[in-house]
């Protein structure tokens, strides 16, 4: 862990615990205010439970040019994407993706030119878009393409749950904590208006909608994949799937929501001020919410375009997508949902 | 430049009060604000709660408090010295304030922790004094409230009964405008270290200013000067004991120190002088400022051991530390041998300790000391020990403007027809000593109101 990011989140630590004035905002406080001194391990779990809602920063007496100069939220940001860092794995991969969008849009390129030269050389078999690519070739490709990242992430978690000291597993934590991830509770302040994100010291649900609007995309898009690997080997019905067919249902709505959140979130994020998050980070971050957002895109593309000639090339732009979406995991922002969701777990093992 | 109905002086919770309520009544109004935006707010920005009356659960505040209670506890603080028409007024005011507060976007939070004992009384802002702050900034803009930061009033032109003109400076310009009626809410003269010699002598040289460096009274010397009436004495104000390493302004609350009643507290002679045990500490904080004002070169040392570390609130900065008395006693830079004696003869002077309860006065005391120490009295005997140093910090003077029902003011020859005050400038009139925790905020609020909604009427 970088000790400069830690020392520094401590000293600030340190003077929030002194002042309290912000203990009804998020979850951060009540658990920072637990304890009276602030290990590694603390420090690194204070970061991942913080939001970045910006609620702190904007009702802080201590913000610059005050001497104390307090920005929790930016140093937990900094901490946070430090310890991400920290606990991937493998480590040449880590500390790369996070800063630099380019090297997501380097990967994705190469995403591209794979599925290109996949599907001139492995051809197809099948109909829909099996008659691009077909069903075996995919399996070949996305199966590792799937099970690797979470493997690597899986590494990084245990190494998150050593390090913040996590206790045994137990099912109430984890029904508290993806409770809280499901209202995004942390992103409402403890009045329920919201956060801090776009214009200064006004409260909106701008960013907890949009989030919300990109997660639950993510999650439609990802059920309808399942439904269709379900139909695929347990009833023996291939794709292509008709309108009112499972895939279909929950797949639409959910490129159709992740589409347009990823696209309001880029805009959203252009209004928010760098400096109260990982400044650092800005450009991998947004890389990501433009790579999620295309992924969404592509597969509403491949829905219309499917029948046409235009079949080939949008499905191999989507299947490189998907594929740099899915490889790319472990070492891009898109890590930060695993962790955030593990943090909240700590946190409801420290109060149940 | 725009006519202004209402020119308001000062940029904390009495001022915005005072605008959005001349605001809602129909008038133009502009905020003067001395400090930039990102100090806006006085000393409001470093509150966090609100004493408010009630009957019934009210908002976050459970069970009732009556004015009959609520009146006796400022008695007790004030030890009288109050002007008890407009202590009933802020009083009685101050239960529909907490739902107008909420209207114009206050949020309230259950009390904060380590502070339980204030739940029946005090309304806690969620985000503390700042959030409430942004708040009422947010509301006055969108009732056409003009606010200008960087804009100290340098003078009001008083001819015969009336406020004539407004100087100011904006952007190091001189300006003026000459607005129907003025609401003053620009605080106390703690901020002008100079002022504050002249009425306390030299010692205050070395006290610590907890709030806004922008309170230098500016305004109130000189409507002073011109004959506008006044109340309370320039050496009375709301000062508390501090961390002796806090910033000279600003520190705000955590420079606070809660640990007093779980140590002994030396002077720089290493000798006590004051019962340290006398009450719970937030009955207690409140005159351990001018304790130490009153020591050699205003300031103290608590002396605590290993045992006690943990009963507190912690502080910003960390204690100091050390194996031996004698060894805190160099870092402290304290006389190492009177400090070990004072130490010596309180430790006999403590007895059976087994009833030690820390969040209640557990009667614990010395005997046969002087001063003695009547609960919490343990022996400090436990290595490590830990040491702070306390000094004088200020948070507002009450020497202030005397104002009616109204809030208006006045001159030997009647009321100044179209000048009101409201908040820390007029909080001398209640508050004729001693302090009530949130009652800064209930005065600024109802007078703040008062005032806005009389110059409103008058300007209309």
């Amino acid at each position: 862990m970088q000790t400069d990011l830690i020392q520094e989140a401590r000293r600030q630590a340190e003077i929030c615990n002194a002042c309290r004035y912000c203990e009804g905002y998020c979850s951060v406080f009540p658990s920072m205010h637990a304890g009276r001194a602030f290990s590694e391990g603390d420090i690194t779990q204070l970061a991942n439970l913080c939001h970045n809602c910006r609620g702190c920063y904007y009702a802080c007496q201590y913000t610059a040019p005050h001497e104390f100069d307090l920005n929790l939220p930016k140093a937990l940001a900094e901490v946070r994407r430090g310890s991400w860092e920290e606990f991937a794995w493998p480590q040449p991969l880590a500390r790369r993706f996070h800063s630099h969008g380019s090297a997501i849009a380097v990967v994705l390129t190469i995403g591209f030119a794979l599925m290109f030269w996949a599907i001139r050389s492995i051809g197809s078999s099948g109909e829909g878009f099996y008659a691009v690519l077909s069903h075996s070739a995919m399996v070949a490709i996305f199966l590792p393409a799937f099970l690797l990242p979470l493997f690597s992430l899986g590494i990084g978690l245990r190494r998150y749950w050593r390090h913040v000291g996590g206790g045994r597993l137990d099912l109430s934590s984890i029904g508290r904590a993806v409770g809280k991830a499901a209202k995004m509770k942390d992103l409402a302040a403890g009045h329920g208006e919201g956060c801090n994100f776009e214009d200064e010291d006004r409260f909106s649900h701008a960013r907890r909608h949009i989030h919300q609007a990109i997660m639950y995309g993510f999650l439609l898009c990802f059920a309808a994949t399942t439904a269709g690997t379900v139909l695929h080997y347990g009833l023996n019905l291939a794709a292509p799937y008709g309108l009112w067919s499972l895939p279909k249902i929950l797949g639409i709505p959910g490129g159709i929501l992740l589409t347009l959140g990823c696209a309001a979130m880029a805009m959203l994020k252009q209004r928010s001020n760098r400096d109260l998050g990982d400044a650092g980070a800005w450009g991998g971050e947004m890389g990501f919410v433009l790579l999620l957002g295309f992924t969404g895109f592509s597969g509403l593309a491949l829905y219309v375009l499917g029948g046409t000639v235009m079949a080939a090339p949008v499905l191999a732009l989507h299947l490189g997508a998907v594929l740099t979406l899915f490889v790319l995991t472990p070492f891009t922002k898109m890590a930060h949902g695993f962790y955030r969701l593990a943090a909240l777990v700590r946190d409801a093992q420290r109060t149940l | 430049m725009t006519d202004y109905d209402i020119v308001v002086i000062g940029g904390g919770n009495a001022a915005l009060c005072a605008a959005m309520t001349a605001a809602e009544a129909g008038a133009r109004v502009l905020v003067l604000e001395a400090a930039p935006k990102a100090y806006r707010g006085g000393n409001s920005r470093h509150t966090r709660n609100f004493r408010c009356m009630h009957k019934g659960p009210l908002g976050p505040l459970v069970d009732d408090y009556s004015e009959e209670e609520y009146l006796a506890d400022l008695l007790k603080v004030t030890g009288g010295k109050t002007d008890r028409t407009l202590a009933q007024l802020a009083i009685r005011g101050s239960e529909e304030c907490l739902p107008w507060m909420q209207a114009h976007g206050v949020h309230f939070q259950p009390s904060l922790s380590g502070t339980l004992s204030l739940a029946r009384t005090n309304a806690f802002f969620m985000g503390g004094g700042k959030s409430l702050v942004n708040a009422y900034y947010r509301t006055a803009e969108k009732l056409g409230v003009d606010v200008f930061y960087d804009a100290p009033v340098e003078h009001l032109e008083l001819e015969g009964d009336k406020i004539t003109r407004v100087d100011y400076s904006h952007d190091g310009q001189a300006h003026s405008v000459t607005p129907k009626a003025v609401v003053v809410a620009s605080g106390g003269f703690q901020a002008d270290i100079d002022w504050l010699t002249r009425a306390w002598g030299p010692a205050a040289r070395n006290f610590l200013i907890r709030g806004t460096p922008f309170n230098r009274g500016v305004v109130l010397a000189d409507l002073l000067a011109q004959g506008v009436e006044s109340e309370g004495d320039a050496d009375q104000c709301h000062a508390v004991a501090i961390d002796g390493r806090a910033p000279k302004y600003d520190g705000g609350i955590v420079t606070r120190l809660d640990c007093v009643p779980f140590s002994i507290v030396v002077n720089k002679e290493a000798e006590r002088f004051y019962d340290e045990g006398e009450d719970v500490w937030p009955k207690r904080y409140a005159i351990w400022g001018r304790l130490i004002a009153a020591q050699p070169d205003q300031v103290g040392y608590v002396i605590i051991d290993a045992k006690s570390l943990d009963l507190f609130m912690p502080s910003v900065f960390p204690p100091l530390k050390a194996d031996s008395l004698e060894e805190l006693a160099g870092k402290l830079d304290l006389p190492a041998e009177k400090l070990v004696q004072t130490v010596g003869e309180f430790n006999a002077a403590c007895g059976d300790t087994s009833g030690f309860h820390p969040t209640e006065l557990d009667n614990i005391a010395t005997t046969g000391l002087t001063p003695p120490k009547t609960n919490w009295a343990r022996p400090i005997t436990e290595p490590p020990y830990y040491g702070y140093s306390l000094r004088t910090g200020v948070t507002f003077t009450y020497l202030g403007l005397k104002v009616d029902e109204t809030a208006q003011c006045r001159t030997a020859h009647g009321p100044v027809r179209n000048l009101w005050a409201a908040g820390e400038t007029m909080a001398g009139s209640i508050l004729g000593q001693g302090y009530l925790a949130g009652f800064g905020m209930t005065i600024g609020t109802v007078f703040g109101r008062i005032a806005g909604q009389e110059a409103a009427t008058y300007a209309n």
